[in-house]
């Protein structure tokens, strides 16, 4: 097996470990940790009688490992249980606004990565000059604000002030894409804000490391222009650390999601698993936790695979 | 065609500084320099770091490596200006008129791409040959630069080759579009000198063939004897010598140029072993935890109280897992290390204070052998406190005694480490070792981070404290000429092994073993036509095979 | 004092603005945290400087005593974690092996999951109090100093002057505290104010989205919260705590990058 594959397998494999560890650590963590689910569903003045009964519907009497291996198998073929507080059917109730979060998360992905990655091109060009300076200032401000205070100042002046969005971002089916768009115009902005300091300050420093090198100076020294050097020498060199910054910033933007669907009342799976958090709906909160867990780990995975295969000392071993 | 290539005239040149702390402010680093270079002919340029060479050589193609600017004066290359000229003009002048060899070809070379694109990427860029002529140009520099299987070499990626193999790629790459002249900065300085030599062979026959002309800089004025027609010699930016070689290297007139050429001829003469070695090292197999091959096989060699043993290899020999192993940082597989008339236990953590006190090691790399954050007097005063319990005024008078040692005085005692130059750092470093009056020094590459009048300067203080302290040595070096300098005993190391062992004028007298013969005979010398020599034997050798 | 740079110098003067309103609540506040003073989001009077809220308490006031919560809860969940996550750290550089082994996976794991989403879940079961806030942040949160502190005690402990330290026969608590820590202050400081605006923005967020400090205790994502639905009536009351959460944040944030550009400059040795 040549190196690059089975560096590959390796690292799918890890993730897939990581995956089923992390499992266990949910299920664990709403099981060992102090609190009685019965308890906080029936509250204070339930019966000892109608605890018990709970007790035993939810299972919670079996031994742990043998509850942790059934619902990760039911996991694994779409079956993640039935919500307590509403009965509901958890994967049905969830299929929906699992889309609904993706589309969300993916028309800020596209909004915010080329214009981050433009804009880190931008302020290397520009190094320690007014665009960069201005970049850092941005910058230092956005990790400084949280992500709902940029989502109600948005909606404050551009959805109340102005009557340009509404305020909220309620989509459904029987929308057209162009009424979806309109509908989710504001969160996806917010969501652009908060990723996009963050994507812009780690691609500038992604590029200049690479323009430092000694080939480029090499490739300046053969006479070619700017642009030759970039797209020759800079770019094929370049592409892993950005895409490993574009990643970890889509990770970000799947957390990022949950606070911002709250905000604008959309109805996505972050606004559901914070509701159920508050109901303490543990199978729902569980689900939902494996779900974005999946997600942030599956982004990790993809940054590190693009890393191996564009690297030409594992792509052409000696 | 005018007589003369490049012609450059009081040419002035600055950088910015970023003081931690301070503002930033410019700065003059080479102060007017003039020089004139005809075609076909090379110019040396030598000197100690920070002379401004390296700037120097790439003003020539009018460029300025990060903060650097050329502030002042004329570049005249094929009768043009340059710094007068507009960067169309100057993009055709590099990579087509002017090329570069840099110091670190592995650095150079876009690890993404095949080394053949980037051998020929300049001279098909500026038009000078079709990318086929190009190729074929580039297979046959690969030929004449003695690179293995020429075809195809160009079809690989630059971490598939040797760093020998790459140094002379980067050559191929410098002279393919057929420029008139080529600046090779220290081409030769980051390889070992049994490769040095290959490459430095290969360069002067492809400038003597190719009949372009170069800039040849470097710190070794033995190696740039060997390779040119003029030597200029430069010191903080400023031209101290210029001349003929024959004149520099035979006549030198200015005592700086004196100073640099008259280097590494300290005598010392050689002591012949006494009764008991201080340090036995026998049957010492080592291997580094996690690894399946042995990096020391079998190595036996003393050390005499008093005396210097030199060590001496190229890198991967496992000279410098032979002092891990005596510190006891790497327990050996087999063996033992008797030291002071006592076996000493194969780890670190069993050896008693004493053991540690009389044992004393100093490193390569001063600047990260010393606690940032400490004070000269603090390094220096922590093996006295933590071995003799010395307090106060006590302390403080032997820290000042120490420091009178290593001729740097009381004045030093309240520095910090990034206050003192390379030099002095280094000596900061002895100070401490000093300190605990241990039995013997481990020193591993103590001098081949310094410039080499610094170098010398060190190895001299080196040799009066062992009069004074009778301490001895374990002296560490890739430098056959710091051997030479120093050491009563020899041992030479290879591949893990040791190749030759014994007192100095026996292991530098013939008859050699073949490493050793070609490890001898690779060290510049500093007289001219010594390289021609060289090359005449070799080629008498492999005609004889 | 004339070497502190202007920024610096602002983000000094908030920072400690806001810790004295934080440490002098009580004395400050014009009324009490929970008391009815007015109607439902009055505008800002002489009275009421910033208004009232979503029913009739003094923002001001609110402001006051929530900034208490708020600072309280980040400083403690710093404390924990910064102590927590830099003697692991360290005490895993300098043993390495397995000792390192075991708590780097178990680190990496831990952070495999977003740390937002992880306090979800353990919320989801976890009585909802101060104390498991702080606990929960802390925990969390300790995995990014122990990433941190680690980085750097190894960079450090690979430099011969430890190696230097070993052979010369120092004992472990020598070489950590007199070789290491030395050099590894600068970006532990650093990094503690960016922890401490992380602590700040993480507990915001979960009153925020109700599940951090609960009613009736008062807190900046809590004010948030309760006067959120004003917004879309044009009434910015939920933008007066947003707005303090940021300029706290950027003000310590100064402070910390020129803590960072000072000590690195110290390390130069200049002074």
């Amino acid at each position: 097996m040549s190196p690059i594959v089975k560096l590959l397998a390796q690292r799918i494999a890890l993730s897939l470990l990581l995956l089923l560890l992390i499992s266990a650590v949910i299920f664990a963590g709403t099981i060992v940790l102090p609190g009685d689910v019965a308890q906080s569903i029936l509250g204070q003045s339930a019966t000892p009688e109608a605890l018990a009964n709970l007790r035993a519907e939810l299972g919670v009497n079996d031994p742990p490992v043998e509850r942790y291996f059934s619902w990760l198998f039911g996991a694994i073929q779409g079956d993640l249980g039935t919500a307590l507080t509403s009965g509901q059917d958890i994967a049905e109730a969830l299929s929906n606004r699992f889309w609904n979060t993706l589309f969300l998360a993916f028309w800020a992905a596209v909004v915010a990565v080329p214009l981050a990655i433009f804009l880190g091109l931008l302020a290397v060009r520009y190094k320690d000059r007014w665009p960069d300076k201005l970049i850092s200032a941005v910058t230092l401000a956005s990790i400084s604000i949280p992500e709902f205070l940029i989502g109600y100042v948005l909606m404050y002046f551009i959805a109340v002030k102005l009557r340009w969005f509404p305020s909220v971002a309620m989509i459904n089916d029987s929308m057209s894409l162009l009424d979806k768009l309109s509908a989710i115009a504001l969160p996806v902005a917010v969501l652009t804000l908060v990723v996009l300091a963050h994507m812009m300050r780690m691609t500038r420093a992604a590029i200049l490391n690479v323009m430092q090198s000694a080939y480029i100076e090499t490739a300046e020294l053969k006479g070619l222009n700017a642009f030759q050097v970039i797209f020759r020498h800079a770019f094929p060199n370049a592409i892993a650390p950005i895409v490993n910054v574009v990643m970890l910033n889509l990770a970000y933007l799947v957390v990022g999601v949950v606070v911002i669907e709250v905000v604008f009342v959309y109805p996505g799976m972050g606004q559901y698993l914070v509701d159920h958090v508050s109901k303490r709906d543990v199978p729902v909160v569980q689900a939902c936790g494996l779900i974005f867990a999946a997600v942030y780990i599956g982004l990790n995975m993809i940054a590190d695979i693009v890393a191996i295969l564009s690297n030409p000392r594992l792509r052409h071993p000696k | 065609m005018s007589d003369t290539l490049l012609k450059v005239r009081d040419l002035k040149i600055g950088a910015t500084v970023y003081p931690p702390g301070e503002k930033p402010r410019d700065i003059e680093i080479v102060h007017g320099v003039s020089f004139d270079l005809a075609p076909g002919k090379v110019l040396g340029l030598i000197g100690e770091s920070g002379a401004g060479k390296s700037t120097i050589g790439l003003a020539s193609m009018a460029y300025g490596r990060g903060g650097v600017k050329i502030t002042g004066g004329e570049v005249w290359v094929n009768g043009r200006d340059i710094l007068k000229s507009k960067l169309g003009d100057i993009r055709r002048l590099r990579g087509g008129e002017v090329t570069y060899v840099s110091q670190s070809a592995a650095a150079s070379f876009n690890p993404a791409k095949k080394i053949m694109d980037q051998v020929v990427e300049a001279a098909v860029e500026q038009k000078k040959f079709s990318r086929k002529e190009a190729e074929a140009r580039a297979r046959a520099l690969f030929a004449k630069l003695g690179l293995p299987d020429p075809d195809n070499i160009g079809d690989r990626y630059p971490h598939q080759v040797s760093g020998g193999q790459l140094q002379r790629c980067m050559t191929a790459l410098a002279l393919c579009p057929e420029p008139d002249l080529v600046v090779f900065d220290e081409p030769t300085t980051a390889l070992d000198v049994t490769t040095q030599i290959d490459v430095l062979m290969a360069i002067k026959e492809a400038i003597r063939d190719t009949g372009v002309a170069a800039l040849y800089i470097t710190h070794d004025l033995a190696v740039v004897a060997q390779v040119s027609d003029d030597i200029m010699v430069l010191k903080m930016g400023n031209t101290v010598e210029y001349g003929p070689v024959d004149q520099i290297i035979n006549n030198p007139q200015e005592e700086y140029t004196q100073a640099l050429v008259s280097v590494r001829s300290i005598e010392h003469e050689e002591k012949s072993p006494t009764e008991e070695p201080v340090l036995s090292v026998r049957n010492i197999t080592a291997r580094y935890k996690g690894t399946q091959f042995d990096v020391l096989h079998n190595v036996n060699v003393d050390l005499y109280p008093g005396q210097t043993l030199a060590v001496v290899g190229e890198s991967g020999s496992g000279k410098s897992t032979l002092a891990r192993v005596i510190t006891g940082l790497l327990p050996p597989r087999e063996g033992e290390i008797e030291f002071a008339g006592r076996v000493l236990s194969p780890d670190l953590k069993g050896r008693t204070r004493e053991d540690l006190r009389e044992l004393q090691m100093i490193y390569q790399m001063a600047d990260v052998a010393m606690n940032p954050r400490q004070t000269v007097g603090t390094i220096i005063g922590r093996p006295l406190e933590f071995y003799f319990g010395l307090r106060g005024a006590e302390k403080r008078k032997r820290i000042i005694e120490l420091l009178d040692e290593i001729e740097l005085g009381e004045k030093f005692i309240d520095r910090y480490p990034a206050e003192l130059s390379g030099g002095q750092k280094q000596r900061v470093c002895i100070a401490r070792a000093l300190a605990a009056k241990p039995k013997m020094i481990i020193c591993d590459e103590v001098t081949s981070a310094l410039d080499p009048l610094v170098a010398d300067g060190i190895l001299q203080l080196l040799l009066e404290l062992q009069k004074i302290e009778d301490v001895a040595y374990l002296f560490i070096t890739h430098d056959l000429a710091t051997v030479r300098a120093i050491s009563d005993n020899i041992a030479v190391m290879y591949q893990g092994k040791v190749q030759r062992y014994g007192g100095k004028s026996q292991v530098l007298s013939p008859p050699f073993d073949d490493y050793t013969d070609l490890l001898l005979n690779s060290v510049p010398e500093m007289r001219l036509g010594w390289l021609e020599e060289v090359i005449a034997n070799r080629k008498m050798e492999s005609a004889g095979n | 004092m004339k070497n502190i740079p202007i920024s610096a110098l602002v983000g000094l003067f908030f920072t400690a603005l806001y810790f004295l309103g934080a440490i002098f609540a009580p004395l400050l506040a014009p009324y009490g945290v929970g008391e009815i003073v007015g109607d439902v989001w009055e505008p800002s009077s002489a009275d009421y400087l910033l208004g009232t809220d979503n029913i009739g308490r003094d923002l001001l006031s609110r402001m006051i005593y929530g900034g208490r919560t708020t600072i309280f809860i980040a400083s403690a969940a710093t404390v924990l974690s910064f102590t927590l996550g830099s003697v692991l750290g360290f005490f895993a550089a300098v043993m390495g092996g397995w000792v390192d082994q075991m708590l780097s996976r178990f680190v990496d794991l831990a952070m495999s999951i977003p740390t937002l989403i992880f306090a979800l879940v353990v919320l989801s079961v976890a009585p909802v109090t101060i104390p498991m806030l702080i606990i929960v942040m802390g925990l969390l949160d300790s995995t990014r100093v122990y990433r941190l502190a680690r980085a750097v005690a190894v960079d450090i402990e690979v430099m011969d002057f430890v190696e230097a330290a070993r052979l010369r026969g120092e004992k472990t608590a020598w070489i950590i505290f007199r070789e290491i820590l030395p050099n590894a202050l600068s970006p532990l400081i650093a990094e503690m104010g960016l922890r401490f605006i992380f602590a700040v923005l993480f507990v915001s967020t979960l009153s925020f989205l109700g599940l951090g400090v609960q009613p009736p205790e008062a807190d900046w994502g809590g004010i948030v919260k309760e006067n959120k639905e004003g917004i879309v009536y044009g009434i910015p009351a939920a933008l007066i705590p947003a707005f303090a959460i940021a300029t706290l944040a950027i003000s310590v944030n100064l402070v910390a990058d020129w803590v960072l550009n000072r000590t690195t400059s110290l390390k130069g040795g200049r002074g």
